[in-house]
């Protein structure tokens, strides 16, 4: 049989390790510019423009400085400011959640084009990641600035170690992790659409099972400590805090790190594998 | 598949779960996955007729479709509303899966479902054209290539770098098509978007389509205006309740899709026809349409006689009819309507009527009938509006003068009132 480069075949059938990652990178140009629509979007009309990815993780931050570090006593950061503390926490959730909250609402959100075109659906939840990650590297490098100054701040001791050549893959497995989780809940709502109504709880729920209002110092000794710490995001705000303000208020737990990766890419390779089964049908049910 | 077939279509079903699609219940869910393991018939299944239109039924939209199309041809898919026209289109351009069978595409696949999907409000028009362009399968150095063309063809050279959201609709609509038009792929398949912009727009893309064809590529078209399946089509599909009932010739196939319509009885249920949603549960109904004929031909020149008859909750003395008559291409007529008011009393009201349709000329019919009312502005509103209650007939008289050579293509289905020389 004869074929072109782009004889294709559609059949009922869907092999569920057939991840069609391949296709996605053919259609790489409709990330970029998924992204950049996403960004352009997002900020035109505004007078402030990304400032605003900026002053949201700012306030937050405050808040959680003032009543978590300071009137609650949560965060165990040592000689290293507790702004920055939960500075570095939170930026790193925010970045997660978004990217889960986000992709989780994939096929609601892009009804309109997915039930009128085709392409590969993939291409959807990663843009949104990507664009997640612009908004966080505007709010790394207000990171930056705020650890400049307080590295002038003769009372303030901040140690970035050599574990900062890390922080680069503890970004992409947060991408990950967020994605996966995401696409396994946006494939899940296609049926179900009460989950659509749990993301934002859920979120909120993991945050709190997260050392990111908190310090895991403050359960050692204690059994919650191990659920603490299988907790997939648990090493890598950990590892965070450990590269860029030193031993003081974070650590870097081989052991938990490996289990973490190892979740990482599971939970990733699931949701794939659901994210393309219900992406099949996914224009008859939603 | 050799080389020169590009779509080949294979025993293709669709099937759907009739009014609870995509929301089964959990307790359903487990149930079938149970029967699943354990190797037995689904429980959830509905056995029986299929198309009888209960909730939970399996409806089939497409039942063992096959056909196949070469390199170069343009061909057109027409069937009534509810033929599977728009699903074999959705399976094709891969927006959803079959149930059963398999499609082999030996290309890349344009499809316009719809014109400019992925078009973001905020963004330019040549933003715009990256992003639909994109959506629709190329990549950046391809659109970089043809955006000149694109701009050019679309008319909308002034307002490219201005947002779409100040566009006016036309011109929305022709940056849309434009980059559709210019997509380098082979297949091509297209759901009536040509029903937009204005005429001379239609005209350039429906050359632009026709050269299209010519030119090598393959294009799949769904319409129900028949005009521009000829213009465009080389051969037809006509699909009928989900069934391939004819492929070949686009003449034979335009005339067996016209004959597909059954002419009614004498005496028609209304309350049983589908209305549209806006004329459900309205407290005027029309019920029954009873003509005095029982096979609904007509012969040419005839005036019908027969009653109308309403039900009502209250009583109104404004109401009045209107009969819309459109050919069983879907193509309109004429309209009439009753002059005087109409008083409506509640409960049941009979309207006996006469209603000349001497000036149509021979061939088949159908007739949409409303309920209006006028309220107390003067506007006329819509209380209930049945599309295509009675498919008639009016017979062919070979020995009138008036109908030799009468082509409704170029005349229309109406003849004029006489000349009266004075």
């Amino acid at each position: 049989m004869d074929q072109s480069i782009y004889y294709k075949k559609i059949t009922p059938e869907h092999k569920w390790y057939d991840l069609k990652l391949k296709e996605v990178w053919t259609y790489r140009d409709l990330v970029l510019l998924l992204v950049k629509r996403d960004f352009v979007a997002k900020y035109k009309q505004t007078v402030l423009g990304p400032a605003w990815a900026v002053i949201q993780p700012l306030l937050t931050t405050v808040v959680f400085t003032f009543i978590f570090g300071a009137v609650a006593g949560l965060a165990d950061s040592g000689a290293v400011p507790t702004f920055l503390f939960y500075m570095c926490g939170n930026i790193a959730w925010q970045f997660f959640a978004g990217c889960l909250s986000r992709t989780g609402r994939t096929f609601v959100d892009n009804r309109g084009i997915m039930e009128k075109v085709y392409f590969p659906r993939l291409a959807m939840p990663i843009s949104t990641c990507i664009s997640q990650l612009v908004a966080f590297a505007i709010q790394a490098a207000m990171f930056v600035v705020f650890v400049v100054i307080y590295l002038f701040v003769p009372r303030f001791h901040i140690q970035i170690t050599k574990f900062i050549i890390l922080v680069p893959f503890l970004i992409l497995q947060m991408m990950m992790l967020g994605l996966g989780c995401g696409i396994i809940i946006c494939a899940l709502t296609t049926k179900y659409r009460d989950l659509q109504m749990l993301i934002d709880f859920g979120v909120q729920l993991w945050m709190y099972g997260t050392p990111v209002a908190y310090s895991t110092k403050i359960f050692e000794g204690t059994p919650l400590i191990r659920i603490v710490n299988y907790n997939p995001m648990t090493p890598i705000i950990n590892a965070m805090r450990y590269a860029c303000l030193g031993p003081d208020c974070g650590q870097f737990d081989l052991k938990y790190y490996i289990v973490s990766v190892f979740t990482t890419f599971l939970i990733l390779f699931a949701g794939i594998v659901l994210y393309n089964r219900a992406e099949k049908n996914f224009a008859d049910t939603v | 598949m050799d080389q020169n077939v590009m779509v080949k279509v294979e025993h293709v079903s669709k099937q759907y779960r009739l009014g609870m699609i995509g929301s089964t219940t959990l307790r359903e869910e487990m149930q079938r996955a149970l029967a699943k393991l354990r190797k037995k018939e689904d429980p959830t299944r509905l056995i029986g007729d299929s198309i009888s239109g209960n909730v939970g039924d399996l409806f089939y939209a497409l039942d063992d479709v096959s056909f196949e199309i070469n390199r170069g041809e343009a061909v057109g898919i027409i069937g009534h509303n509810g033929a599977g026209k728009s699903t074999i289109l959705k399976l094709i351009s891969q927006v959803t899966g079959p149930t059963t069978g398999c499609i082999e595409l030996n290309g890349r696949v344009a499809s316009m479902l719809e014109v400019g999907t992925g078009f973001h409000r905020e963004l330019s028009g040549r933003d715009n054209i990256y992003m639909n362009g994109a959506i629709l399968g190329m990549t950046k150095a391809e659109i970089d290539k043809k955006i000149e063309d694109i701009i050019e063809f679309s008319e909308c050279r002034q307002f490219i770098d201005t947002p779409v959201k100040r566009y006016s609709s036309g011109m929305y609509v022709k940056l849309a098509f434009s980059v559709a038009a210019h997509l380098d792929s082979e297949i091509m398949i297209m759901d009536e978007v040509l029903a937009v912009g204005d005429a001379k727009f239609q005209e350039k893309c429906l050359g632009r389509m026709g050269d299209e064809a010519h030119g090598g590529r393959t294009v799949l078209y769904v319409s129900h205006n028949m005009n521009t399946i000829r213009a465009l089509c080389s051969r037809v599909i006509v699909l009928d309740h989900g069934k391939k009932v004819f492929d070949g010739d686009v003449e034979q196939g335009i005339t067996l899709y016209n004959g597909l319509k059954q002419l009614s009885g004498g005496t028609i249920n209304l309350k049983q026809i589908k209305r549209h949603l806006d004329y459900i549960h309205r407290r005027q109904s029309l019920t029954a349409l009873k003509i005095h004929t029982e096979d609904s031909r007509f012969e040419f020149g005839s005036i019908i006689c027969g009653s109308l008859e309403v039900e009502s909750q209250e009583t109104i003395d404004n109401a009045g009819f209107f009969f819309r008559i459109q050919t069983v291409g879907n193509v309109a007529v004429t309209r009439m309507d009753t002059s005087d008011p109409i008083a409506i009393k509640g409960g049941e009201n009979t309207f006996s009527f006469k209603w000349d349709v001497s000036q149509l000329i021979p061939g088949k019919y159908l007739l949409d009938i409303a309920l209006t009312q006028r309220n107390s502005w003067g506007n006329v509103q819509i209380l209930d509006y049945i599309n295509e209650a009675y498919c008639f007939e009016i017979m062919a008289e070979t020995e009138d003068p008036v109908l030799i050579n009468w082509t409704a293509r170029e005349y229309g289905y109406y003849i004029g009132p006489e000349i009266l020389l004075t």
